[in-house]
């Protein structure tokens, strides 16, 4: 195990005499590096909502509370909470303090505030696309796996097809098929899964019952989001292994009478694992983000549910938390997916 | 001067010949001529709407059908909730789908290709802001951004095409990007600067030129990407509401819960038509990859 000694970088990393030109740096300077620019990153998506929703619609105030302030007291009373009448400068550091103690305003379709509105919403979502992702990760993994070995073959050309006409469907149509088939019922076939939302009316949601019928009602939802992502995973497993495949240790454990499954298994997939994984660490920053179509398809409320009915109103604070969430997810995922492969790869941390 | 005419003569000459060569390559490439050939006939389709359907038939106070009719020899693919002819919807709806895709797609190549050539061809703090900038944006979520911008600068066929153009442009910037910085080092760049060649001129005359095939095969797979994203937000209701695209059909049919009644000519062609053109800019893509990236072609 030598592990453990490259996951305490920072003692290691300050002890060691400077590093040798074409050596990797210590992993301690390049986390430091990877925080240092998703701080950044972060930073940059609070200046785009903040920009965005203040500066360009004309007034602020009117376009925010669009239509919803009725007498000047109210205008003005909207004005003080959020600084909109007070110069630029100022009122980003409103903004900032604000973001960053929580505080995301009011929606004004719910009126309740927008942070314990995306925090209620947040668990059906995580519920969808974390069982989504982890269906399609296995799934693709193995189909990658199986296609590549066998390059070529049936599988290979079948995967490799599948995936591309899955890659130039929207998923939410596939979703509206799956419902038109399976939960209205085609013909003389009876409906055989829920048309919508998380639980039946009369369900209890701590029992059994109301457990299994939870999973009844994500099935459909679950299903199409596997088939949307399972591409991904495949074509990256795929092709990572493709690159293991000409290898002199895989000619060596042939040579040394390995079965073909052995070769597979032992010896060239742990090596093509590393892009694999982190594309799962990836994706699952874009499980907030991903799922706003099948969510609105199949009424499931989430975050992607959430924010199209901010679309209507439209509700501008519940839209910029989302943005906000959404992409602060994506970023965390990054950072965790870097660290990670700078853990596994030393090559990387050049 | 007959040198002059005679080197241009020839490069004229080398120029078709590579044409003449990648399309005997294209042509090879079997999924690639089929997304073609199911292009020409979309293209086709759109520019001749006119001619095969009325436009009158896009008029809600001029329907003449029942509401979500099926299909009968007087309406092939059924109505919609207005009344309206599904297939006159579906040829119109075309036009918008196409052509949102390609102008989204000239301002993503634009931005990419600018931005692309800039941070490789600038060392230094300009080429590394701009490089972060890229980062930034392949990293944002699509979709959200998408919609904060849509919801922003409000609904029509321009904002929608920039609303995709603004989001989609970093792949294309990366690709140009680690392109450039290879052709910067070569040594016919570093020739023509010794002899006094400034910025502008390396720009235009030496490293533009050698982007340009990886421009142009990035551009087919970017319009896939453009119309698919034109469907998915004409579906949220972020597209222009005067006008009939594919998207805005689905939304249509979705609203009107075309699912429950089970008006499956209603839902499936639009659908289906948003998979085919999409799945053949894909394919026309890559065929032109390969064609044009000689070593990408071992690994299909």
């Amino acid at each position: 195990m030598s592990l453990p000694a490259a996951a305490d970088p920072g003692v290691g990393a300050a002890l060691e005499p400077p590093a040798a030109t074409g050596r990797p740096r210590g992993y301690g300077r390049y986390a430091l590096g990877k925080v240092a620019g998703s701080l950044a990153s972060l930073g940059f998506v609070l200046v785009v909502n903040f920009f965005l929703f203040r500066v360009l619609p004309g007034d602020p105030a009117r376009t925010l509370g669009r239509g919803r302030f009725t007498t000047d007291e109210q205008l003005d009373a909207f004005n003080e909470t959020y600084g909109l009448d007070q110069p630029l400068p100022q009122q980003f550091l409103t903004f900032l303090g604000n973001t960053l103690t929580g505080d995301l305003g009011v929606s004004l379709r719910y009126r309740v505030p927008v942070s314990e509105l995306i925090w209620d919403r947040l668990w059906p979502t995580l519920m969808l696309v974390g069982t989504a992702t982890l269906f399609a990760a296995l799934i693709g993994i193995w189909l990658g796996v199986h296609a590549a070995w066998r390059r070529g073959g049936p599988l290979d050309r079948i995967s490799t097809s599948a995936s591309l006409t899955v890659y130039s469907m929207p998923e939410w149509w596939l979703g509206l098929l799956l419902i038109a088939a399976l939960s209205v019922g085609i013909g003389p076939l009876p409906g055989l899964f829920p048309t919508g939302g998380l639980r039946s009316v009369d369900a209890d949601p701590s029992s059994l019952a109301g457990v299994l019928d939870t999973a009844w009602h994500l099935t459909l939802p679950v299903f199409t989001l596997t088939l949307a992502y399972l591409a991904d995973y495949a074509l990256v497993m795929r092709s990572s292994l493709l690159d293991e495949i000409g290898e002199d240790y895989l000619t060596t454990a042939r040579a040394k009478g390995l079965r073909d499954k052995v070769v597979r298994n032992r010896h060239a997939v742990p090596n093509a694992l590393l892009p694999t994984t982190t594309v799962v660490a990836l994706n699952f920053g874009f499980v907030v983000a991903g799922a706003i179509t099948v969510e609105t398809v199949f009424s499931i409320p989430g975050l992607g549910l959430l924010a199209t009915e901010a679309l209507e109103v439209p509700d501008y604070w519940v839209l910029q938390g989302v943005f906000l969430v959404a992409s602060a997810a994506v970023i965390v995922a990054n950072l965790a997916a870097n660290l990670l492969y700078g853990l596994l790869d030393p090559r990387v941390r050049t | 001067m007959s040198a002059g005419t005679e080197a241009r003569r020839l490069a004229r000459r080398r120029r078709a010949q590579s044409w003449r060569h990648g399309w005997r390559e294209f042509r090879r490439n079997r999924s690639g001529m089929a997304g073609a050939v199911v292009l020409t006939l979309f293209v086709v389709m759109a520019l001749a709407a006119p001619l095969i359907a009325d436009a009158d038939g896009l008029s809600v106070t001029r329907a003449t059908g029942g509401v979500l009719e099926s299909p009968s020899g007087a309406y092939p693919l059924g109505t919609d909730d207005n009344g309206r002819s599904v297939l006159t919807l579906l040829i119109w709806g075309s036009r918008i789908s196409l052509l949102v895709g390609l102008l989204a797609t000239v301002i993503s190549i634009l931005i990419g290709t600018t931005v692309g050539l800039l941070s490789g061809y600038f060392g230094g703090w300009p080429g590394a802001v701009l490089f972060r900038l890229t980062e930034w944006f392949l990293v944002i979520p699509f979709l959200p951004l998408a919609i904060v911008l849509a919801t922003v600068l409000g609904r029509s066929l321009v904002n929608i095409a920039i609303v995709i153009g603004v989001t989609s442009w970093p792949g294309t910037a990366l690709l140009i990007r680690s392109q450039t910085l290879s052709i910067k080092q070569r040594a016919y760049v570093d020739r023509s600067r010794a002899l006094g060649g400034g910025h502008g001129h390396l720009l235009a005359r030496h490293v533009l030129p050698n982007v340009m095939p990886l421009v142009f095969a990035n551009t087919t797979l970017t319009v896939a990407v453009a119309i698919l994203s034109e469907t998915t937000l004409s579906f949220l209701g972020l597209g222009d509401p005067t006008r009939v695209s594919w998207g805005s059909m689905l939304q249509d049919a979705f609203q009107v819960g075309a699912i429950t009644t089970g008006s499956w000519w209603f839902i499936v062609p639009p659908g289906l038509c948003v998979v085919l053109v999409v799945l053949s800019f894909t394919l026309v893509g890559q065929a032109l990859e390969s064609v044009l990236n000689p070593r990408l072609r071992e690994r299909r």
